[in-house]
């Protein structure tokens, strides 16, 4: 296979009409099954693949995307921190548009602040380097797919013996997310796709426990229509036989156990932390912080932030969303006073945020 | 949080302490961190994520999967739902 | 004073002394005087050259159309030019200011005469860099078979301007008769574009270093007035006519479903995009659809008419890859819609904000 087929050969329409097929034929009565991926909500969309699955099945995103779940208080630290003359603030893309209680890092950029847009986090070490008399901060967001490479730059930091590199960390976890969503007394979430990239590099070897308390059946699930629809193909059969199991559907980048150099480079930076997810709350060891030997290198350390005023809009209800159990044109703001150029929150700022894309929809249905 | 795609290893070296390779996307090179990967040869194909290699993609595994699914839909259409149901269960997972 | 060799020099600052060769742009150059008519006269002159500026006063004179017709509308169009960097694969922003404005008037239908040309240089930019810039408006303006036949030239302190900036302005002229306008779509129509899409955005990108990739891309800046003179004479009917820059197809097909309010379906498959191109957005996180195109023109047509058209564009230079890619319904109304490449309909919306590379 070269380089393209890997991803034309996973979009080829006549097998997926072929699994699609299947699975209609396969499903008798409602399932309700959760994807927890940014990526995977933004591919469902791209491709329509909602609106050919048989009714019986119901697809709610989970809150799968680091931006936004990352604390209203961190993005206001970041506010504050990019405005500092001293500081280059490099972060990925994704992140510059959320919204902090006024203002977001577009604002702080245009006011004169030196905010920079990195593909990687490595990226953001170099300009430390080129720039010895700046201070280079990195956001670092993301769920486990990310730490590997935010981690790297914090070692290579280290390694380079560099004084001017420091990071802001968001790092969450899945699984526990699981649990607080899977747990909640009002969960209608009876099958899941897992994150494709994530068991990449964690592995599986997690899940069958959370599979078994709540008698779940996941599959690991890609990127690619052909690799969602395999993925919802073994979930919905799982369903239908009363399986509850925890299956591999993307096999040609995962394994069980997971890539351990990549888990090695993550707890040689990394602990396991509490962490408080925006619009959920604090999820009790949810997340990953800096090891208390790299502390030098945590930019809310180095930079006091004090007098922030945090306030979440009151009428913003993405936890509900995030989680779940309200769609978005239950929300009160939801097209009035929230929309993608005036976002309230974080789910109608992110491309593949559930708001953001339920308001390009439903504008169409309402004609 | 996933955004990561195949690129093929077409050049390894080191700089800045760390193993790094040159990857081609499809008429696109970038360089990628190969801390994850270091035992990977130039003409495997990675998922990079964020200019990191997460994994190496097994090749064999793709066209596995790719040949099952296929048939899925051909014996759908041929003899009925029970048969396929059979054969893809035959998959150890 | 006298130095010990009995000659005359110049100690400190006096008055300006005007640099003979300049290799340089200095603010002297700006200011009306002996330099600015040496910089116009030396730099400018010999790149641009028309009857008008030859002239030498401070206004053209021209004929108000090229054809002895009656009859007829001016159409006139301005646009300014700031890409950064100046130069990328298949372009600079020479070839960019030129082309853009004589795209910009052959979009009304209209036959592209002149252009004006006025730049705002930064201090310090160096004259060969000015001169290569001239160059390829030259070429540009050559090939497309347009004038420059006035022009403007102000500088500005180090940091007040990136290098250069350039302002054209447009003048063309539509024949009795033919209305073309983005408020003329019709349901039922054909909708084509000339060729493939997301070239010149991911060039300049990958030319800026930034995100740190190397494309096999080039620009697609071209002049496309000969070509849409072919498709207007092989489909007169031809509603529409729009170049999908900034934004990209998505943006402006939006712009246009809106003015003519109608609704416009488009077909994923059939949208060509240079396997690179592809590549480089998968990678970033970019969708295709809004990445700007600078040598590419939406033709919407009646469904009668759109084999000539295609035909037409497909014998054109810039036309070889023109293709179908949709087509104009009633509605929903201002909506335009895709259908994927699995079957599923997904909304295309107008581009807000920037694109950013993503890692979700």
């Amino acid at each position: 296979m070269d380089v393209q087929s890997f991803s034309s050969a996973f979009r080829d329409n006549d097998i997926i009409q072929g699994v699609l097929k299947e699975i209609r034929r396969t499903v008798t009565q409602p399932w309700v099954i959760m994807e927890i991926c940014g990526g995977q909500t933004h591919a469902i969309m791209h491709y329509g693949l909602d609106q050919l699955l048989p009714p019986e099945i119901e697809l709610v995103h989970g809150p799968g995307c680091p931006v936004c779940v990352t604390p209203l208080e961190l993005i206001d630290k970041a506010l504050v921190i990019a405005a500092r003359p001293e500081v280059i603030f490099c972060s990925y893309g994704d992140m510059l548009r959320v919204p902090g209680s006024q203002r977001d890092l577009f604002s702080v950029r245009a006011a004169g602040g030196d905010v920079r847009v990195v593909y990687s986090a490595l990226d953001a070490v170099k300009l430390a380097q080129q720039n010895p008399d700046k201070q280079v901060v990195f956001f670092a967001i993301g769920f486990e797919t990310t730490a590997p490479p935010n981690a790297m730059s914090v070692l290579q930091a280290q390694s380079l013996g560099l004084k001017n590199y420091s990071v802001l960390v968001s790092q969450v976890c899945v699984p526990p997310a699981m649990h607080a969503i899977l747990g909640s007394p009002a969960n209608r979430v009876q099958g899941f796709l897992l994150a494709g990239h994530v068991c990449t590099v964690m592995g599986y070897q997690e899940y069958p426990p959370l599979a078994e308390q709540y008698s779940v059946p996941m599959a690991v699930t890609g990127f690619e229509p052909l690799d969602l629809v395999q993925g919802i193909l073994q979930v919905v059969r799982m369903l239908e036989k009363g399986e509850v199991e925890v299956q591999n559907a993307y096999q040609r980048a995962v394994t069980a156990g997971g890539n351990k150099a990549a888990q090695a480079i993550i707890f040689k930076t990394f602990q396991q932390v509490d962490r408080n997810w925006r619009g959920i709350g604090t999820i009790p060891q949810s997340g990953w912080g800096l090891r208390p030997e790299l502390v030098e290198f945590d930019a809310e350390k180095r930079f006091s932030v004090e007098d922030i005023h945090t306030a979440e809009s009151p009428l913003c209800i993405a936890g509900e969303i995030l989680q779940g159990l309200k769609k978005p044109h239950q929300c009160p703001a939801f097209g009035l006073q929230c929309t993608p150029t005036s976002p309230l929150g974080a789910p109608m700022v992110s491309a593949e945020g559930a708001c953001s894309a339920y308001y390009r929809y439903a504008r169409v249905e309402s004609n | 949080m996933c955004l990561g795609i195949p690129g093929k290893i077409v050049e390894l070296y080191e700089q800045g302490g760390l193993k790094m390779a040159k990857i081609d996307f499809g008429g696109v090179l970038r360089e990628a961190c190969m801390e994850a990967a270091p035992d990977a040869l130039v003409g495997e194909y990675a998922i990079i994520h964020a200019g990191f290699a997460l994994n190496i993609l097994s090749e064999e595994d793709a066209l596995e999967t790719l040949r099952l699914l296929e048939e899925l839909g051909q014996l759908v259409d041929e003899l009925g739902p029970e048969a396929s149901m059979r054969v893809a269960s035959n998959r150890e997972d | 004073m006298l130095n010990d060799k009995n000659l005359p020099t110049i100690e400190g600052p006096v008055c300006a002394v005007p640099l003979r060769h300049a290799e340089q742009i200095v603010m002297g150059h700006g200011s009306g005087g002996r330099m600015t008519h040496d910089l116009i006269e030396k730099t400018f002159k010999p790149f641009l050259a028309s009857d008008p500026l030859a002239a030498g006063n401070d206004f053209a004179a021209v004929l108000s159309n090229n054809d002895g017709q009656s009859g007829g509308r001016l159409a006139v169009s301005t646009d300014s030019h700031i890409v950064t960097p100046l130069f990328f694969p298949g372009g600079d922003i020479g070839r960019l200011a030129v082309c853009g404005t004589v795209n910009d008037i052959s979009m009304s239908g209209g036959k592209a005469l002149y252009l004006t040309a006025g730049f705002i240089l930064e201090e310090g930019l160096r004259v060969e860099v000015l001169e290569q810039v001239l160059a390829s408006m030259q070429a540009a303006a050559a090939e497309a078979g347009v004038q420059i036949i006035a022009g403007d030239t102000k500088v500005v302190e180090r940091g007040k301007a990136d290098q250069i900036f350039i302002n054209t302005a447009g003048i063309g002229w539509i024949p009795e008769g033919r209305h073309v306008g983005g408020e003329l779509a019709q349901p039922g129509d054909a909708v084509l574009i000339s060729g493939t899409i997301g070239d010149h955005g991911i060039a300049v990108l990958s030319a800026r270093g930034e995100l740190g990739f190397e494309a096999e891309v080039q620009s697609d800046v071209a002049p496309l007035n000969q070509l849409i003179q072919a498709v207007l004479a092989a489909a007169p009917h031809t509603h529409v006519l729009r170049d999908p820059t900034r934004g990209g197809l998505a943006t402006t097909l939006n712009e246009i479903a809106d003015q003519s309010r109608v609704a416009i379906l488009l077909d994923e498959a059939k949208i060509p995009i240079h396997p690179p191109v592809r590549a480089a957005c998968e990678m970033l996180g970019f969708d295709a659809l809004y990445v700007a195109n600078e040598g590419k023109v939406i033709v919407i047509v009646p469904e009668a008419e759109a084999e000539a058209a295609l035909m037409a564009m497909r014998s054109s230079r810039y036309g070889t890859e023109a293709t179908r890619i949709g087509s104009v319904q009633e509605s929903p109304a201002k909506r335009v819609l895709m259908r994927t490449l699995i079957g599923g309909t997904r909304v295309l919306d107008m581009m807000s904000g920037e694109m950013l590379p993503r890692i979700c």
